[in-house]
């Protein structure tokens, strides 16, 4: 049995430390060797936050280092520098593209103490049992191996998990409703001639290539097999589509990263584009509206997890199951799920959470009282539900998740020619 | 017993020897070997293919693209040479005092006391739709409507990089305008030149070396840039360097290096063109 069953936390709960010191030396010595262990993650800046990093040097001890890139160059790192990392905190459609370079471990679920109330998405697939599975590298899709040191993907879950679920949300359009002044229900208005000049999207190609599918489907321009996987002529219609409207002068301007998103939107530049949830947040931290539209065609979806690098070994991997462990246990699902996102398990997540909080964003109730975020700023008022509602109302509807198809590298230089055409 | 004079020689030369082959020579070697590999989405290959090329002159975009890089090269040229010739004339000819000279040179390096990346973003929210400029301008009755192509446009990419790269412009020929032997320029006055003929005939020349050094910076450094045309273009213009930028962060160092390759080799063209106008050393 790991030794990492007696944690220092779990010991000095029990008031058992020192039955631990007589019977059981190994633990002590964990106790003061534990101190010395750096962990090194990197992944985007979602759920990177120092915040998180406090919290694990008190409850557990260790010293987590963070280190916070985008998202390519994130999947650069992981694919290519396995030593500079002990866990990588990667989406999923990242994962299928590290995954067969070997440079992570798969987890034993045996070991992850809440892995039963991990959500179905990220096991079986379905949301509920009665739910369709979404286009798109969904999670489930990569989220398992037969064994450990295989590279490719199980069909059905399994023992060994590639990556931990943490945190995961439905994205969908931003947009300014006192300078559009009108409801807006599809993704088609992306393209809509009426935002001329004011319509933007991510240039981040693997994401932007599904919020544009979503925009030409809806448009009913193309039908598509699986937006996550395209053929070579669905790629040529989708940039077809866009590059006529670019030229037409459809976009402000493409962004990279969150800040820059949120400044489109706030200095109303743009007041229509892609956006992430916390993005909008921001917009409207500075009083200024702005809503996460939900939209008739469903939401483009996405998940994060930890990965495990493959030279972890020893105490090293312990502490990195206490901290899986950790993760999964509440404190960062209630921090994260009270800035917009989702823990990959919700009900432990609760009881970091007040209730007018979980019922705000977990159940999509009216707030009872001010919502603030972890940062102490004000989000909603009292009265005020959340846009697109309940969790199984948003992930209940999620039309595709986050994808890295076959035909990726024809798709990338496209993506290239788009942004310079 | 002293060393003969060879081998002397060649152990002064040996340091910067050594630094510029490793730190110059040797990358670029790499890069150059690295153009002919192949890439998988995470991956690179060794290998000896021309796809990388095939594909670089073989694409409509990459032509448009290399077009927009000497477009925006050439129209920055001319403006910074503009501006900075004039206010070079001006603080050698103009200024009297040498204290004030200095002074006022100093007063032009003030802003590249901040990074580049400040200066250029600091006018995004003064050229926005809603910013200073456009509100400004709508205040004084000037325009009605908000001007579109203030911003995230070429317009703007090459109002920053013009905003950045004049000093260098300055620099050199302000140098080159401090060593000019005042007696030629009285001997042009006695001899009836006007200002103008003087400026023309006698200034203009002597000042080439100056202008020609600036203009190597401004061209090279024009040319090599990614980061103002992402970011004052809001990403929907691209040149050279932008794609070099995408190939990379896309993990295509292949085609990246290939890209590179073909920079490396037009900038040095260009530089060679510009030194066939003037013999830099010998006016040095």
């Amino acid at each position: 049995m790991s030794k990492m069953r007696y944690s220092r936390r779990s010991i000095l709960k029990s008031g058992a430390a020192a039955v631990a010191a007589s019977t059981l030396p190994a633990p002590m010595v964990w106790a003061q060797e534990i101190k010395d262990i750096t962990l090194r993650q990197f992944g985007t800046g979602v759920s990177n936050l120092n915040e998180v990093g406090q919290k694990v040097k008190e409850d557990l001890g260790f010293t987590l280092e963070m280190t916070a890139l985008d998202s390519d160059s994130v999947t650069q790192r992981a694919a290519t520098q396995p030593d500079s990392f002990d866990i990588a905190d990667i989406e999923y459609w990242i994962c299928k593209k590290v995954w067969p370079t070997g440079n992570l471990q798969a987890m034993d679920t045996t070991k992850i103490k809440n892995y039963d109330k991990i959500v179905g998405i990220f096991r079986s697939g379905k949301l509920t049992p009665e739910s369709t599975i979404a286009q798109g590298t969904a999670p489930h899709t990569v989220g398992f191996v037969e064994e450990p040191g295989a590279t490719s993907f199980a069909d059905q879950e399994t023992e060994w998990m590639t990556l931990i679920p943490t945190i995961y949300n439905a994205d969908t359009l931003g947009i300014r409703p006192d300078l559009i002044n009108r409801p807006i229900s599809t993704w088609a208005e992306l393209l809509n001639p009426e935002f001329k000049g004011k319509a933007s999207i991510l240039d981040i190609s693997s994401i932007g290539i599904m919020d544009m599918a979503m925009v030409c489907e809806a448009m009913g321009e193309i039908q598509y097999g699986d937006k996550g996987n395209m053929t070579k002529e669905e790629i040529d219609k989708t940039f077809a589509i866009f590059t006529e409207a670019k030229k037409a002068g459809q976009f402000r301007a493409f962004w990279k990263t969150f800040d820059e998103s949120v400044n489109l939107m706030a200095s109303g530049e743009v007041v229509i584009q892609s956006m992430w949830s916390p993005a909008i947040t921001a917009v409207k931290s500075r009083g200024i509206p702005c809503v996460y539209q939900p939209l008739k065609e469903g939401y483009r979806s996405w998940g994060g997890g930890l990965g495990l690098s493959k030279s972890l070994s020893g105490m090293q991997l312990d502490a990195a199951y206490e901290y899986i462990n950790w993760y999964l246990d509440g404190w960062v699902g209630g921090f994260l799920m009270r800035q917009g996102y989702y823990s990959a398990v919700p009900e432990t997540s609760k009881n970091y959470m007040s209730e007018n909080e979980w019922g705000y964003w977990f159940e999509g109730k009216e707030a009872t009282g001010d919502i603030t975020s972890p940062f102490g700023d004000v989000l909603a008022k009292a009265g005020e539900t959340r846009d697109g509602g309940s969790f199984y109302d948003r992930m209940g509807s999620v039309a595709c998740w986050n994808a890295v198809m076959d035909e990726n590298q024809y798709m990338v230089r496209k993506w290239n020619e788009f942004i310079a055409a | 017993m002293a060393m003969s004079r060879h081998v002397t020689g060649w152990l002064q030369a040996l340091p910067l020897t050594v630094v510029l082959g490793a730190f110059l020579i040797a990358p670029i070697i790499m890069i150059v070997v690295v153009s002919f590999w192949g890439a998988t989405e995470f991956s690179i290959y060794p290998a000896f293919q021309f796809d990388n090329y095939s594909y670089l002159f073989g694409s409509a975009v990459v032509w448009k693209v290399f077009f927009a890089t000497f477009k925006y090269a050439f129209i920055t040229w001319v403006f910074t040479l503009a501006i900075g010739f004039t206010v070079a004339y001006f603080l050698a000819f103009h200024v009297r005092t040498q204290a004030m000279q200095i002074a006022l040179f100093l007063l032009c390096t003030i802003p590249f006391w901040t990074s580049n990346i400040i200066r250029m973003i600091s006018w995004i929210p003064f050229l926005g739709r809603n910013g200073i400029a456009n509100s400004t301008l709508i205040s004084w009755g000037v325009i009605d409507e908000p001007l579109e192509w203030l911003l995230y446009s070429d317009f703007s990419v090459i109002l920053a990089f013009v905003h950045l790269y004049t000093l260098f412009m300055v620099v050199p020929i302000f140098n080159t305008m401090m060593r000019i032997d005042r007696s030629l320029i009285e001997a042009a006055v006695d001899n009836g030149a006007s200002a103008m003929q003087t400026l023309r005939h006698v200034i203009l020349p002597l000042t080439k070396p100056g202008i020609m050094i600036g203009t190597i910076f401004v061209v090279t450094l024009v040319m090599g840039d990614f980061i103002t045309v992402r970011f004052m273009s809001g990403s929907q213009k691209a040149n050279v360097g932008r794609l070099i930028s995408n190939d990379i962060s896309l993990l295509q160092y292949p085609s990246a290096a290939a890209t590179s390759v073909v920079l490396l080799i037009t900038v040095l063209i260009v530089i060679g063109i510009l030194l066939r106008f003037v013999n830099i050393r010998k006016e040095l």
